[in-house]
C-alpha cells in the first residue's frame, strides 16, 4: 500500500468539546484502493473523525488533509463523499430526482450519474417515491448518493447498520469494486465480525484514542490472546488425561486448555500421544470480539458495547 | 457559475418538494379564497364612494395580506433547514461543494417562488372577478394599485420567508422552529400593533402619540406595508385604526417600501450568520 497515494492523511489530531477530548491525538492514513474499517463503540468518536474531514468541526490540534487539501475547502469537498449513519431523503422525491440534485451540487453530468441506480440495484424503482422505499432501498439510495462522480475518499458512517445479512454482502460487494477502481473507503462500524475479510486494514478507537490500526490478521497476531483447546476423554480417563497434558478438567469427560498459537502444535503433539484416551479435540481460535475487546479495553460485562445489529 | 447551477438546483427542488407535500396548493387556495370573499364583499359600495372598485378591494386586501402572507411564508420556510438537520441530509448537502450562502439563497428563492405563484394567482383571480363584476371604473388606476399591492406583498413575503429562515437556523429541531415562528408571527403582526393601540390609548393624543408612534408603526414590516399601499390610494378610501397614518405620516412615504427592505436584508444576514454555526 505504500507506494499508493495517500488520500486522508490524519496526524496527532484532537479535538476537545469543552473539557471532554473526543479525539486524542489520532493517526491515521488511507491510501487510494484501500478500504479501512474504523471500529468503535457508540460515542468512541467515530463520527467526530468524520465530520472533523469533512469540515463540519475545527480540530484543536494536529493537521488533516483530504486528497491533499484542507478538509472544507473546494478541492477538498469534490475529493470525498459523505453517507451518514441516518439519512432520510425527503419522501416526496423519486430516486432518480435524488441522484440528479446531487450530482448537479457535485458538478457532474446527471446523466453519468443515474447508472448509479442500477450499480446498487434499485433502478425499478427510479421513478417511484422515496416514500415507498424499504429501508435497504433507501440505504442504498444513500450509497447511489455517495458515488456520484468516482469521489477520491468514500466515507460510510455504519452503512450497513439496520441491513440484512443478504443486503449487507452485495452493499460490501459494491464497496470492494469501487475500491479496486482507485476510491480510498473509510468506513465506520460497530462490529469486527462484520468486516472481517471485507476491509484491507482496521482501525479501533475506543474513548478518543486510536487504540490499534493493521490488518485483521496481523492484530489477532499481536493480540497473543490465548486459543482454546477442549479435549474429550475416554469415560473415567479424563482425569489420566489432564494429569499428563494439563488444563481444568470439566463435566467429567472433557479437559479444558489455553495456550498460544506458538505453542499449539506441541500440545496437540502431546494430545495425540494420548492415544485411546482421547476421543475428540475441539480447538477454539479467538474470535474478533475477542481481539476488538484486547484493544479496545473495554469489558463487555461492564460495558454496554453495540453488537453486529 | 457552478454556484448559480448549485443555487437553481436547490431551488428548483425545494420548489418540487412544495408542489409535491401540497404546499403551493394550499397557499394557492388560502389566498384565492380569501381574496375572492373580499372582492365580492368589499367592492360594494364603491358606487356611493366615487373610488374605483379595484382600489376599494386593494384597500381590504392590503389589511388582510398583513396576517396572511406572513403566515403562509413562515409555514413554507419554518423547516427549511432544522428539517433538513433533522433528517441528516444537510450533512450530506453541505459535504458537497456548495456554500451555506447559496444554499440559504436557494431556499429562499425556492421558498419565494412558492409564495409568488400564490400570491399572482390568488390576486390575480380576485382582480379579474372584480373588473369582471364593475368594470374597469373611471380610470385605470385601480389596475396600478393592485399590481403594487401585489409587489409590495411578495417583498412582506420575503421578508418573513427571511425571518422564518433566520428561526429554522438558530433552531436543532423542527418542532422548535414551527413553534418560534407561531411566536413570531404573533409578536410582530397581531401582538406589535395591539400594544401600539394600548400605548395611544393610555397617552390621550399626548407626546407619544405626536412624535415616537408613528415611527414605531413604520418600523413594523406589516405595518410599513399596509401604509405604503394605503398611503397612495385614492383619498376617498375608508381607512381605520393605525392606517389613519397613512395620510398624515412625518416621512415621505418611501421610507415605508425602506423599512421592508431594510427588514430584508436584516432577515436574510441574521439567516446566513445562524446558518455559519450549524454543525451538521
Amino acid at each position: 500500500m505504500s507506494d499508493r497515494q495517500i488520500v486522508l492523511k490524519i496526524a496527532d489530531l484532537t479535538l476537545r468539546f469543552g473539557s471532554f477530548t473526543a479525539l486524542d491525538a489520532v493517526n491515521l492514513t488511507v491510501s487510494a484502493g484501500e478500504r479501512v474499517a474504523l471500529l468503535g463503540h457508540n460515542g468512541a468518536g467515530k463520527s467526530t473523525l468524520f465530520k472533523t474531514v469533512l469540515g463540519f468541526l475545527k480540530p484543536d490540534g494536529g493537521t488533516l488533509t483530504v486528497a491533499g487539501a484542507r478538509p472544507g475547502s473546494d478541492h477538498a469537498r469534490g475529493a470525498v463523499s459523505y453517507l451518514p449513519e441516518q439519512v432520510a431523503f425527503p419522501k416526496a422525491l423519486t430516486g432518480t430526482e435524488i441522484i440528479t440534485h446531487f450530482a448537479r451540487l457535485k458538478g457532474v453530468a446527471p446523466s453519468r450519474s443515474i447508472g448509479l441506480l442500477e450499480t446498487v440495484g434499485i433502478a425499478d424503482a427510479a421513478d417511484r417515491a422515496i416514500g415507498t422505499y424499504s429501508k435497504g432501498m433507501r440505504q442504498r439510495l444513500g450509497l447511489a448518493q455517495a458515488l456520484i462522480g468516482k469521489p477520491a475518499l468514500l466515507l460510510l458512517d455504519e452503512p450497513t447498520s439496520g441491513l440484512d445479512p443478504l443486503s449487507r454482502g452485495e452493499f460490501y460487494a459494491i464497496i470492494d469494486r469501487v475500491a479496486a477502481e482507485g476510491t480510498a473507503v473509510l468506513l465506520s462500524s460497530h462490529s469486527l465480525t462484520e468486516v472481517e475479510s471485507r476491509t484491507d486494514r482496521v482501525a479501533i478507537l475506543a474513548r478518543g484514542q486510536l487504540k490499534a490500526d493493521g490488518a485483521l490478521a496481523d492484530l489477532a497476531r499481536a493480540a497473543r490472546l490465548p486459543i482454546r483447546i477442549r479435549v474429550e476423554a475416554e469415560p473415567g480417563r479424563a482425569d489420566a488425561v489432564r494429569d499428563r497434558i494439563g488444563g481444568d478438567r470439566i463435566n467429567g469427560r472433557s479437559v479444558l486448555l489455553n495456550c498460544l498459537a506458538e505453542e499449539k502444535i506441541g500440545l496437540l503433539a502431546r494430545v495425540a500421544a494420548l492415544g485411546k484416551d482421547v476421543t475428540d479435540v475441539d480447538i477454539t481460535l479467538p474470535g474478533l470480539d475477542d481481539v476488538y475487546r484486547h484493544y479496545s479495553g473495554i469489558d463487555l460485562a461492564t460495558h454496554a458495547m453495540g453488537d453486529a445489529s | 457559475m457552478s454556484g448559480a447551477i448549485r443555487i437553481a438546483t436547490v431551488a428548483t427542488t425545494e420548489f418540487r418538494l412544495a408542489v409535491r407535500n401540497r404546499w403551493v396548493l394550499l397557499a394557492t387556495l388560502t389566498l384565492t379564497g380569501f381574496a375572492l370573499a373580499l372582492a365580492f364583499l368589499g367592492s360594494g359600495p364603491s358606487g356611493e364612494l366615487k373610488v374605483d372598485p379595484l382600489t376599494l378591494t386593494a384597500a381590504s386586501l392590503s389589511t388582510l395580506s398583513v396576517y396572511l402572507v406572513p403566515l403562509i411564508a413562515l409555514l413554507v420556510s419554518y423547516d427549511s433547514l432544522a428539517g433538513e438537520l433533522e433528517r441528516g441530509t444537510l450533512s450530506l448537502v453541505l459535504a458537497t461543494p456548495i456554500r451555506r450562502t447559496e444554499l440559504l439563497i436557494a431556499k429562499f428563492l425556492g421558498h419565494l417562488a412558492v409564495l409568488a405563484l400564490a400570491i399572482v394567482v390568488g390576486y390575480g383571480i380576485a382582480a379579474l372577478a372584480v373588473i369582471e363584476r364593475h368594470g374597469l371604473g373611471a380610470h385605470a388606476a385601480g389596475l396600478v394599485v393592485w399590481f403594487r399591492l401585489m409587489a409590495t406583498c411578495l417583498l412582506l413575503g420575503a421578508v418573513f420567508v427571511g425571518l422564518g429562515m433566520a428561526v429554522s437556523a438558530s433552531c436543532r429541531q423542527t418542532g422548535t422552529a414551527a413553534a418560534l415562528s407561531v411566536g413570531l408571527w404573533l409578536l410582530l403582526v397581531v401582538l406589535y400593533d395591539l400594544a401600539l393601540l394600548g400605548a395611544i390609548i393610555v397617552d390621550r393624543g399626548g407626546l407619544f402619540t405626536k412624535t415616537i408612534f408613528p415611527f414605531l408603526v413604520l418600523a413594523n414590516p406589516g405595518d410599513a406595508f399596509r401604509l405604503f399601499n394605503l398611503a397612495q390610494m385614492d383619498a376617498g378610501t375608508p381607512i381605520a385604526g393605525l392606517d389613519g397614518l397613512a395620510h398624515s405620516l412625518p416621512l415621505p412615504i418611501g421610507a415605508a417600501l425602506a423599512v421592508l427592505v431594510a427588514w430584508l436584508g436584516a432577515a436574510l444576514s441574521a439567516a446566513v450568520a445562524l446558518a455559519r454555526k450549524i454543525t451538521p
